[in-house]
Order: C-alpha cells, then sequence, then structure tokens
C-alpha cells in the first residue's frame, strides 16, 4: 500500500493524546460550530472561531497578515511551533485554517485525522478549561498565493481549459437541484457548477468514522473521475471550506502539483452576472 | 470527564436523509442532526436527558430541512 505524499501533516487521536501537553506542540480545535469547543475538547486546547477570527472581517477575504501574527502570536504560536489542528465536520474548517497557515508560511501544521467527533467516539478525555497561553511574536511570511485560486485565475482556465477544476459539493448542490446544502440559507442567485469541474464530493476521501481513506483509494477515486495531475487542479465548494478539505487530500495525501482553493466557490461564481453556468450531473 | 453513550443514527426527515449523532458528557446531553451530504450540521440541541436532546434537535432539523427548496433539472435556477 502506497503511502501517503506528506505523512507528516496527519497525526493519530493516539498521537495527539500523547504529545498535545508537551512544549512546542499547540492543538487548535476550529469547528463548523463555533460552540462545540465550549462543551468540552481535547485538553490544553485552544479554540478559533472560523468567522471571526480566520477572515477578514470586514471585506470578504482570508485573515490579513498582521492579524495572522496577532493570531498567532496570542495563541502563544511561535514560527516553530508545531500547530495540530482538528475540528468537527471531518475536519472542514481545521483543513480550511490549515491553508491559510500554509498561505503564511507555518511550517509545521498537522491535522488531527477523524477530528472531533473520534476523540469523542473514543471517549477521550475533554477538558472545559479555556488555556491562557503566554504570547510570543511571530513573524509570518507570504502570502504565498499560490495555493489559492481567484475568479480570473478560473475564469481564464476554464475558457482556456488550462485547468482542472473539482466542484466538491453534493451531488445535488453540483447539479443545481439546490443552492445550498439541505437545511442551510441559499447563498447564491443560480444553482449549477462551473463549466467543465468534475464533481467529486469531499466526503469520499472519508472513512465511516471520518479519518481519510488511504493513498491508494484517494488515487483511485480521483483517476476514475479523470483528475491526474497533468494539469494545474483548482478545488472549490461553495464558500471554500470543504475544498480546502479535498485541497488538502490533493496536495498532501495524493501528492500532486499546482492544487489550489479558489476561496470565492460557488457564492462569487453563482452570483455574478453573466458568469457561465452548467447545470445537471 | 469524556463523552459518554456516543451514538449515531440515520433517518431522513422532509424528503432528506439526515444523520443524528447524540452523547452525553457530564449531566448534559448533546445532539447535532447533519444533512450527511454534504455533512453540514443543521441543528443542535443540548438537555438533561437524551429523550429531550434528541426531540429537540429533531424538530429543529425537520423544520430547516422543509425550508429547502429543490429545482428541477430542467429550470435554469433562477430565484
Amino acid at each position: 500500500m502506497a503511502e501517503y505524499r506528506s505523512p507528516e501533516v496527519l497525526v493519530e487521536t493516539s498521537w495527539v493524546s500523547a504529545h498535545a501537553a508537551e512544549p512546542g506542540v499547540r492543538v487548535v480545535e476550529v469547528d463548523v460550530d463555533t460552540r462545540s469547543y465550549d462543551e468540552g475538547h481535547v485538553p490544553g486546547a485552544i479554540g478559533w472561531s472560523w468567522d471571526t477570527q480566520l477572515c477578514d472581517p470586514v471585506r470578504r477575504d482570508i485573515i490579513p497578515k498582521d492579524a495572522f501574527e496577532g493570531l498567532m502570536a496570542a495563541s502563544g504560536i511561535a514560527n516553530d511551533t508545531t500547530v495540530v489542528l482538528y475540528g468537527d465536520n471531518n475536519n472542514w474548517f481545521a483543513a480550511w485554517a490549515f491553508w491559510q497557515l500554509k498561505i503564511y508560511g507555518h511550517a509545521d501544521v498537522r491535522i488531527m485525522n477523524g477530528g472531533r467527533s473520534k476523540w469523542l467516539a473514543e471517549g477521550r478525555e475533554l477538558s472545559a478549561d479555556r488555556p491562557e497561553p503566554a504570547p510570543t511574536s511571530y513573524a509570518a511570511s507570504g502570502p504565498d498565493l499560490s495555493l489559492r485560486a481567484f475568479l480570473s485565475e478560473v475564469s481564464d482556465g476554464v475558457e482556456s481549459d488550462a485547468i482542472d477544476l473539482v466542484d466538491v459539493r453534493s451531488p445535488a448542490e453540483f447539479s443545481g437541484e439546490i443552492l445550498a446544502p439541505p437545511g442551510l440559507p441559499e447563498t447564491c442567485q443560480r444553482g449549477g457548477h462551473i463549466p467543465g469541474a468534475r464533481n467529486i464530493p469531499w466526503v469520499e476521501a472519508c472513512a465511516a468514522d471520518g479519518t481519510f481513506k488511504s493513498a491508494d483509494d484517494l488515487r483511485e477515486i480521483y483517476a476514475n473521475a479523470g483528475i491526474s495531475g497533468s494539469k494545474p487542479i483548482v478545488a472549490y465548494c461553495r464558500i471554500g471550506e470543504r475544498s480546502s478539505h479535498s485541497w488538502f487530500v490533493l496536495k498532501y495525501l495524493i501528492g500532486f502539483d499546482g492544487v489550489t482553493n479558489y476561496d470565492g466557490s460557488w457564492t462569487e461564481w453563482g452570483n455574478l452576472v453573466g458568469a457561465p453556468v452548467e447545470r445537471g450531473a | 470527564m469524556r463523552a459518554k453513550d456516543y451514538k449515531v443514527l440515520e433517518s431522513e426527515m422532509a424528503g432528506w436523509p439526515v444523520r443524528i449523532t447524540s452523547y452525553r458528557i457530564g449531566g448534559t446531553w448533546h445532539a447535532k442532526a447533519d444533512n450527511v451530504s454534504p455533512g453540514a450540521t443543521i441543528a443542535t440541541s443540548r438537555a438533561a436527558t437524551e429523550q429531550a436532546a434528541l426531540e429537540a434537535v429533531m424538530g429543529k432539523a425537520r423544520a430547516r430541512l422543509a425550508a429547502t427548496r429543490r429545482f428541477p433539472a430542467s429550470a435554469e435556477g433562477r430565484k
């Protein structure tokens, strides 16, 4: 069985249990449901809120560089700290945080395989304490925009057939049957997908317990959908968090080069006046 | 403390598949409902008993799922 391309970016719950308290390791929970952390979390873990701390609070954008440096410093994270991220929904926003940490050049970032649900299901210890880490001094690099796709690049790539677009939403969102995941608010004016995109839902990368499938299985899933790595790959979803999960899989577990996350995603494309849209499977 | 009695069950509400996860931390029962595909959390609840937590989460989930509009494949996706 083949190994992941970068196995060091993934740690198991048992590893976190053994190493979370070590100096030089900082565990961070990032959830879709920002109240989950308060129920109880990995002992020593701090919590980040994706919708207030991992974005620009005014314009639609990722966290600005100076705010990122402030967040890391206040979280007790130095440039050489090992940051272990985990969260609910199979690590959706943990992957979103991972992507931004890499954009700003943090060297050692890892994801806890299986996320919060696996930790709970295994009955591992939880804490309600909110750690108050000693602040550090943190200097970010970048932003490394080779990890991020913008609208103009996607639009040009579609027109020239120069990219492989991977739409990681559910089949019903991809086809245009629904405008948002069932039960969530509609956030776009049109349903469907970017012309030429292949639909490979993010969840296909996960086993039943939320852990990532094997490298062989992951390669097969993408190969069967025609994704070989012969072109730059752009992943997108609705707002960019599910696609950061798939970006992580494509770049670090399978090991394709030239993988970017289009975080504008369907809430940008599906609201654009005049943008081409395909409907159906 | 630890999560105890962790359970996952799958059901259907308002025509959509739903996954309900429940567990107890200390004296509080927690329940969450997600929409299976894509797996987004659509409702959460907490209560003193398992039954109360499940009833609350299912009530919220059912109401939210019932509001989801479907657009036939032949339509142009216009709201």
